[in-house]
């Protein structure tokens, strides 16, 4: 039985009374809780006030703005309801992809975007039980002053996790933070850190609150691959999110720009340099190889997550090639 | 120490007032302050799905739940399932013998219930499967769990029609 630590709770009706809740000391967002509640039976944190955000109905919107061209997602939206949607299947399939393979079904029922956004970062040394870190004398990210991962390090590298922020960073997301000071947007690929400690750029106070992704004006091919030791419940082991954008719908269709993200390296999302891609047609064989060799050639494993480094820096490569073949081969 | 919460739930169709102090988990409220053991505390860390209920429907995680999420909401456990007569999943669970221990039981039930309630038609082997990825049975193998779930699928959606 694994006990929470005490903390008060508050559940805000609204966006606004959300912001002035979570401007006091000690105050802690929980969306789904279905990452945050774990760690807090864990003793990583002992917040003093949950402030929750399941009840803010302006958090709970799929809008299509096509006069904007942007999708518009409340971050208190499910996983399971981002998978089950049959437009953002049919439009941004690879973000439906993404939503539905995290963790298991219930879990999904739980789960928000925005939590998966701000998922903390994870590490083989640091979600573990106290009793388990105590044994070690704890690392830089929970109570010690040593990084078991990079012995010499001085920085945390505990790895970004979340399966939904390679696929909306390779889709051109923004996000919309609310705090104190009104909303400010920016992109996601700005939002990530390399301090696995503090991996986001979210201010204090600040909330995000609302998803925004581009809606593509010429053809587009993306995907998400996944791999994990089981088929449910696991974190990523190697994740990787790519978004081709490609000269026609036809088989013999160019790539014009192409965007990969790799996830749980260390704790900031890796966009690849990709300029080697432009040009060559998307359905040779010769490009799932070079995407491949790409994901191998510029991400550079831990051992911060399970399994070796060097056997999950090969899996980059044979992941990073096969999802295109399966991409290839859906169009 | 922080205030307990007065918390208003219709528990299995019934209105409950109950306090908890507000870092107890809808779990522990239902098993520590409404005695409704049926629910099970496993993993207690969202892994295992033994602690399965549904909330206004959907089945969700109850050791992942904060008491105050629950707060005004509709919570179904496995004690609210035999009204007059045993669920048809109940049912095909029994003839089936797809419980040994049983203690993943409660949970399995409260996640095909919403599940198959959801679908209203039969089902297939690899849908359930699917549907059922984060209930783990250490007992069965789940071979005999989905032929029981596929077979209630039947039995209710022909109820539907009939």
């Amino acid at each position: 039985m694994l006990r929470l630590p005490i903390f008060g709770t508050k559940s805000p009706t609204s966006l606004e009374e959300l912001v002035a809740a979570m401007a006091q000391p000690g105050a802690h967002l929980v969306a789904g809780g279905t990452d945050l509640l774990p760690n807090l039976k864990h003793g990583l944190y002992e917040p003093k006030v949950l402030v929750s955000i399941d009840r803010v109905e302006e958090l709970q919107h799929i809008t299509w703005d096509e006069d904007a061209s942007m999708l518009r997602i409340g971050t208190g939206v499910t996983l399971s309801q981002i998978a089950a949607d049959n437009e953002i299947g049919a439009r941004f399939p690879s973000l439906a992809k993404a939503a539905g393979l995290v963790a298991s079904p219930l879990i999904r029922n739980m789960a928000t975007i925005g939590g998966n956004i701000n998922l903390d970062t994870r590490c083989r040394y640091v979600n573990q039980s106290e009793f388990w870190r105590s044994a070690i004398g704890g690392c830089l990210k929970s109570g010690g002053d040593v990084c078991h991962v990079v012995p010499k390090g001085r920085s945390c590298v505990a790895a970004m996790s979340s399966d939904c922020v390679p696929v909306l960073t390779s889709l051109g997301a923004q996000l919309g933070q609310v705090g104190p000071n009104g909303r400010r947007d920016l992109a996601m690929a700005d939002y990530y850190s390399s301090d696995g400690i503090a991996h986001t750029r979210r201010e204090a106070g600040e909330i995000t609150a609302e998803v925004c992704i581009p809606i593509p004006t010429r053809d587009t091919a993306a995907q998400y691959a996944k791999w994990t030791v089981r088929k449910s419940i696991d974190f990523p082991l190697v994740s990787i999110a790519m978004n081709f954008e490609l000269s026609g719908s036809g088989h013999d269709a160019t790539i014009v720009a192409a965007t990969i993200c790799l996830g749980v390296l260390a704790a900031r999302p890796k966009l690849l340099r990709a300029d080697k891609l432009k040009g060559l047609r998307f359905s040779d064989a010769e490009t799932a190889e070079v995407v491949g060799e790409l994901c191998y050639a510029q991400g550079k494993t831990l051992d911060n997550v399970p399994y070796e480094a060097g056997y999950r820096r090969s899996m980059l490569r044979v992941f990073g090639k096969r999802a295109v073949g399966q991409l290839v081969k859906s169009r | 120490m922080p205030d307990a919460l007065l918390l208003h739930m219709k528990v299995n169709g019934e209105d409950v007032e109950v306090a908890a102090p507000p870092h107890f988990t809808l779990l522990e409220v239902l098993r520590y302050k409404l005695d409704l053991i049926g629910s099970k505390q496993g993993c207690d860390k969202g892994d295992c799905g033994a602690c399965t209920v549904q909330l206004d429907g959907t089945a969700r995680l109850s050791c992942l739940t904060l008491a105050a999420q629950a707060d005004g909401r509709k919570v179904r456990t496995v004690e609210g399932m035999t009204a007059a007569h045993l669920h048809p999943l109940q049912d095909c669970m029994d003839k089936q013998v797809a419980a040994q221990c049983g203690f993943c039981t409660p949970g399995i039930l409260m996640a095909a219930e919403a599940y198959l309630t959801k679908q209203a038609r039969a089902v297939s082997r690899d849908e359930v499967a699917e549907a059922m990825a984060g209930n783990l049975c250490r007992c069965t193998g789940y071979v005999k769990i989905v032929d029981a779930i596929v077979e209630a699928s039947e039995i209710m959606a022909a109820k539907e029609q009939g």
